[in-house]
């Protein structure tokens, strides 16, 4: 321990990949709250939509809504397995 | 016209009830008449941690039923003139928190002349913690240094953005951030979120940093608000961030390690 103690310095620490982990996520949260209240609910009915021509896993379906000026865009992105 | 300063955090065992009877006991010894509403229906604890579980007769719940009166159900503090508090019902479902019932509560709770009405908010984003974030001037956003407890910190700021009345009415509701549980030492050595990152990720003027402390335990045992309690840092801490929510400027302390001297060390010292 207390050797590893010794080259530790430079290591990211617990708490600074918390910082990280958490700034990603609320980021990510804090978008989707501002989204109208269906969004989860449109997200599930597209990737059923989806799965019925191409499997797909869930979390290869991404929706997301961005305000540009004074409209909004919804993003879909779906990756599509290879072949 | 009252104040209602409500203390949540979405997650549980972070410190809300230990924190209410703090800030509640603090804005009453400050000189102002406060009253401490525990919103935990069917789990009342408050009662306890303020000492007075054996007085409770009428609780919340039989005043919005009209069971009893107000004043039969208020418990006047026996340390602090200034202090009373509403416990919750331990038996009775949540559901009986409507709206109308528990705004009505408050406003009879200003016309008796309270400055201050401390609501204990449970955990959770149920009936409870929503009702006692709909009616706030000011919340106390609770958050351990850990990350369940700063996302759910932040869930919550949303919803107080958004579903409180004041927010509502085009407002928007006074926030605070309060960290509880801080152990400067793991900080230090990089196991801990530091006070500077959970304020980067949550945005949210830091009101006060709680350390973790052995008072804490001892308070609740004991049914003495660990505020009053002048020889605990936690206490003290408390105090500092009672004495800033009302506008003083203090400095912030207990959020460096503790150096360890020779003699706390042979007595095994700390607390
Ligand atoms: N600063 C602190 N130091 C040590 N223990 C604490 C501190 N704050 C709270 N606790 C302990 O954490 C537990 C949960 O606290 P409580 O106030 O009941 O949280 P909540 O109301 O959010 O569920 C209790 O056992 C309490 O004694
Ligand atoms: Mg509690």
């Amino acid at each position: 321990m207390a050797l590893f103690g010794l080259f530790s310095g430079r290591k990211k620490t617990s708490a600074a990949a918390a910082k990280e982990r958490l700034q990603i996520l609320i980021s990510h949260e804090r978008q989707n709250r501002h989204g109208p209240d269906f969004l989860p609910d449109l997200q599930r009915d597209i990737l059923a939509v989806v799965k019925k021509y191409v499997a797909v896993r869930d979390d290869h379906v991404s929706i997301r809504l961005d305000r540009a000026g004074d409209a909004s865009v919804l993003e879909l992105n779906v990756t599509l397995p290879e072949n | 016209m009252a104040t209602v300063v409500t203390v949540t955090s979405g997650k549980g065992g972070v410190g809300k009830t230990t924190s209410s009877a703090a800030i509640a006991a603090g804005l009453a010894q400050a000189g102002h008449r406060t009253v401490v509403i525990d919103f935990d229906v069917g789990l009342r604890n408050l009662d306890l941690i303020m000492g007075v579980e054996r007085r409770v007769v009428f609780d919340f719940v039989n005043v919005i039923s009209g069971e009893a009166t107000l004043n039969q159900a208020l418990i006047q503090d026996k340390r602090l003139e200034n202090l009373s508090i509403l416990a919750a019902s331990q038996t009775k479902d949540k559901d009986a928190l409507t709206e109308e019932g528990v705004g009505q509560v408050l406003e009879q709770l200003a016309e008796m002349g309270f400055e201050y009405i401390v609501c204990d908010s449970p955990a959770g984003i149920e009936r409870g913690a929503t009702m006692a974030l709909h009616f706030a001037d000011h919340a106390v956003i609770v958050t351990n240094p850990e990350v369940s407890s700063v996302r759910d910190s932040d869930r919550i700021l949303g919803i107080l953005q958004s579903k409180s009345k004041r927010a509502k009415e085009g407002g928007k509701v006074h926030e605070h951030l309060l960290i509880t549980r801080y152990d400067p030492a793991r900080v230090d050595n990089g196991e801990m979120l530091s006070k500077e990152d959970v304020c980067d990720i949550l945005a949210v003027k830091l009101i006060g940093v709680i350390p973790e402390s052995k008072a804490v335990l001892k308070a609740s045992n004991t049914g003495v608000p660990v505020i009053l309690d002048d020889d605990a840092d936690a206490g003290l801490a408390y105090g500092d961030a009672v004495a800033r929510f009302l506008g003083e400027d203090r400095p912030m302390r207990f959020v460096t390690p503790k150096k360890q001297g020779l003699f706390s060390r042979i007595l095994g010292g700390g607390d």
